[in-house]
């Protein structure tokens, strides 16, 4: 599949999670449609890499080109993992003080 | 067709209806479900384009890690369809509008992008295996290595900092 399919399933994908942000309130939902459009992003990217790659192996039958996006993905992977953990801590704070998790309620968070 | 374009095929509607089925359910727990279902579909989509490594990562980081610690959150809250708040029919008519509208425009903008590029599907080159990626993580890029450690300590440090009873 030629890389226009791809842009049109990350793009899809991307969309289904902005959908998702704006329709829910329960937060932990609306966290999980974040990581949905995280996923869409590193799709995208897999597929560039695999672009570029082929572009430079028809140059150079040795060449690594492409590898770079490969590593971003790896360390975007890494900062959700690491999002993921203080933004649940946050929640479930947030689910001790008011018994909720409905984000109609978050306006609350300061007190 | 040939198989991987079946494959592609699949990959593809496995992953937008769960993303669907995600974002339309309304209890948590079968969000979490489908999502690992999107998860494992994008998994597939990188082995498909020989980014076998970023594959194995993704199950075992997201499918595995994250989407249990969403799974452990949810089922420690007792949430289910009954508890689910639910916002007004008008405002999820606007949300879906407006997310409608920003993929109409995404793919009228990218829709006359070129067509050279042949199938990305197959298995040129190694760029995906650990061994070429772990050469240039430790060789290249061992600073921002190093940083996303410090990143996790940190990460580590205020999930606990937060968590705690005071």
């Amino acid at each position: 599949m030629p890389v226009n399919y791809y842009i049109f399933l990350s793009v899809a994908l991307f969309c289904i999670g902005i959908a998702g942000v704006l329709t829910r309130r329960n937060a932990i939902v609306v966290f999980m449609c974040i990581e949905l459009m995280l996923n869409a992003v590193n799709l995208l990217l897999v597929a560039f890499s695999k672009m570029h790659h082929l572009a430079g192996l028809a140059l150079d039958p040795g060449s690594t080109a492409g590898t770079e996006a490969q590593l971003f993905v790896f360390f975007i992977m890494v900062v959700a993992a690491a999002e993921v953990t203080v933004g649940l801590a946050i929640i479930v704070m947030m689910y001790r003080n008011i018994h909720s998790v409905d984000i109609n309620f978050l306006n609350r968070l300061k007190h | 067709m040939s198989t991987t374009e079946i494959l592609f095929w699949f990959l593809s509607a496995l992953a937008i209806l769960s993303a669907l089925m995600m974002v339309t359910s309304r209890n948590p727990v079968h969000s979490v479900l489908w999502l690992i279902l999107v998860f494992f579909a994008i998994s597939g989509h990188y082995i498909l384009m020989n980014a076998q490594f970023l594959a194995i990562v993704n199950m075992i980081v997201y499918a595995g890690a994250i989407m249990v610690l969403f799974l452990f959150v949810i089922m420690l809250m007792n949430m289910n369809a009954d508890t689910e708040p639910q916002k007004n029919k008008w405002m999820k008519m606007a949300g879906a509008v407006a997310s409608g509208s920003l993929m109409l425009v995404l793919v009228a903008a990218l829709r006359d992008t070129e067509l050279r590029s042949k199938g990305l599907e197959g298995a040129e080159g190694s760029i995906g295996l650990i061994s070429q990626l772990g050469k240039v993580l430790f060789t290249d890029y061992v600073v921002a290595f190093e940083l996303s450690s410090v990143l996790f300590l940190s990460a580590m440090v205020g999930a606990v900092l937060i968590g705690k009873k005071n």
